[in-house]
């Protein structure tokens, strides 16, 4: 079996007693989809943001294995390493794409920002490769001169997708990728990221409260409650035969939806 | 030498002022193109006409020195001619509009078409020290951005223009890197003049009164202009030539001349202009 590519132990941020991220645990293999789910406050998004290197923890390590076979501990990274991991191994989908692009600048300029970020100087071969991308995501590539403010807000989440890909990361951190979107836009996008994450073999670790995104996209699932890792497994196993009561509770409320 | 000290200080600012300006101007000059704070004055003319420039101008002129002041490569206009009678007055100095008599010479949005020497200072006032502001409005992430080199969001800007135009439509303010480490804004000096930055044997100061920072290009310092490689960087050129002294290779103005739209094209540097036309007359 290969070596993961991320590898969390004893992971903690307090902000308050008993708030935030306790003793998180976790690895994520090259190419696997992680879902961390649970309910509001249960320190879902603060767990990425430690993981992602955005946020320092007060303890435990977290480590990143890089594109060119080494072990990197992003809890001692300097700043620079690790924005520099967040141009080129890594990307960061945020729940709501005005967050993650540059609205007054065209399409185009949002993909090619980081191409030229890693020093690409071609004119041509960005904007070719952001057309590329463009289509990858289905968005048409002949609005590539068009403003993000001016797209829906599907097509701006698709946009933040494409620039974030256009680098070849290696781990894709998704908050609420789906969040804010109505269901048609949403199934759709679903549709494009389960096809690229398939595709280009990437390893994503996505948080989201919606057991349907979690079904449709993890292959393995962590539950959280209150800052702790309550239940963990494969996503099928986790939802068919939830063990913790929480999980159960949590798995019947969709279960009556359908 | 007649000094009015009685009510002015000589060059107007106080020594406590212009030694903290000019330890920032040490600074600016150990780490070209990087921006140093500095407590910028009230100055007795308006933001945006050089109180930057003008401090620098202060804070490093001395008795013996020569000043001449432009205002878009014109000597003869209202910012350059109050300025030059600013320091006449205050620091009782001589001034000249001959680029090659002057030790220093305080510039708006002009480089002297002359070839500047080893020995001169040339100071430019600065609207926006700030390069990266256009697409990143955070004084703190800016701050980040020059600290780790971050710099793509630069090209992010000239791609935009040609995506927009079909070439890089930046005329002015084209930004540079100082030193292979800093990318900074030349000041709104037309790109024409970017590659007179570039090994440049004068000194090269930058005073933003508003914004309240200075910056420097020490003499002999690699300064390069931000292009791609299919899309390189380019001066701008005329099909005219200056209708008063034929110069074909200056920074030309357009000049309408009547009310019937009669246009002439004339170098925007009066005294290199005039010399020229000197030397043919004679």
């Amino acid at each position: 079996m290969r070596d993961p590519i991320l590898s969390a132990r004893h992971l903690t941020r307090e902000y308050a007693p008993g708030q935030g991220c306790l003793d998180i645990e976790l690895d994520v293999w090259p190419g696997e989809v992680l879902g961390i789910v649970g309910e509001s406050g249960s320190g879902k998004s603060t767990l990425l943001r430690l993981l992602s290197g955005q946020e320092r923890p007060d303890t435990g390590s977290n480590r990143f294995f890089t594109s060119t076979d080494e072990w990197v501990e992003l809890t001692e990274a300097s700043e620079s390493h690790l924005r520099y991991l967040g141009r080129t191994e890594f990307g960061i989908i945020h729940q709501n794409p005005r967050d993650g692009l540059r609205l007054r600048i065209s399409a185009g300029g949002n993909i090619g920002e980081r191409l030229m970020g890693v020093g690409e100087r071609n004119y041509g071969d960005i904007r070719a490769r952001a057309a590329q991308w463009m289509q990858e995501v289905e968005i048409d590539p002949a609005r590539i001169d068009d403003k993000p403010l001016y797209f829906s807000g599907g097509m701006q989440q698709r946009l933040q997708i494409a620039r974030n890909l256009v680098t070849n990361p290696r781990l894709i951190f998704m908050d609420e990728p789906t969040g804010g979107l109505d269901v048609s836009v949403q199934a759709r996008l679903l549709d494009t990221l389960k096809r690229l994450v398939q595709e280009l073999g990437i390893a994503v670790i996505i948080v989201t409260h919606d057991m349907g995104v979690a079904r449709l996209l993890a292959d393995r699932l962590l539950v959280m409650k209150n800052g702790r890792v309550i239940e963990s497994g494969l996503t099928d196993q986790v939802l068919d035969d939830p063990h913790a009561s929480y999980t159960q509770q949590l798995v019947a409320s969709i279960l009556q939806v359908n | 030498m007649m000094l009015d000290t009685e009510s002015y200080n000589f060059a107007y600012l106080d020594e406590q002022t212009k030694r903290m300006i000019r330890r920032g101007l040490l600074k600016a000059v150990a780490v070209p193109g990087l921006q140093v704070p500095f407590g910028g004055r009230e100055m007795p003319l308006p933001y945006g006409w050089g109180t930057g420039g003008i401090q620098v101008t202060a804070s490093v002129i001395g008795e013996e020195d020569c000043l001449k002041v432009i205002d878009q490569g014109a000597d003869d206009t209202t910012n350059a001619v109050s300025i030059r009678k600013f320091f006449a007055k205050t620091a009782s100095v001589k001034t000249t509009e001959i680029t090659e008599e002057a030790t220093l010479i305080q510039t708006r949005h002009r480089i002297p078409e002359t070839p500047l020497s080893s020995g001169q200072i040339l100071i430019y006032q600065v609207p926006i020290p700030e390069p990266l502001r256009f697409i990143e409005p955070r004084e703190t992430e800016t701050r980040k951005m020059h600290a780790l080199s971050e710099y793509g969001v630069m090209h992010v800007k000239l791609y935009e223009d040609i995506a927009q135009f079909g070439q890089i439509a930046t005329a002015y303010a084209y930004p540079v890197m100082v030193n292979g480490r800093y990318v900074m804004d030349p000041s709104p000096i037309p790109k024409f003049d970017n590659p007179k930055m570039n090994q440049n044997p004068a000194l090269q100061l930058f005073g933003a009164g508003r914004e309240k920072r200075l910056y420097a290009v020490p003499p002999y310092t690699d300064v390069q202009s931000l292009d791609f490689e299919d899309h390189p960087f380019e001066v701008q050129s005329w099909d005219e030539n200056c209708a008063l002294c034929g110069a074909t290779d200056t920074f030309l103005d357009e000049v309408i001349v009547d009310d019937a739209g009669t246009r002439m094209f004339v170098c925007s540097d009066t005294h290199f202009c005039v010399q020229r036309q000197e030397a043919q007359n004679a």
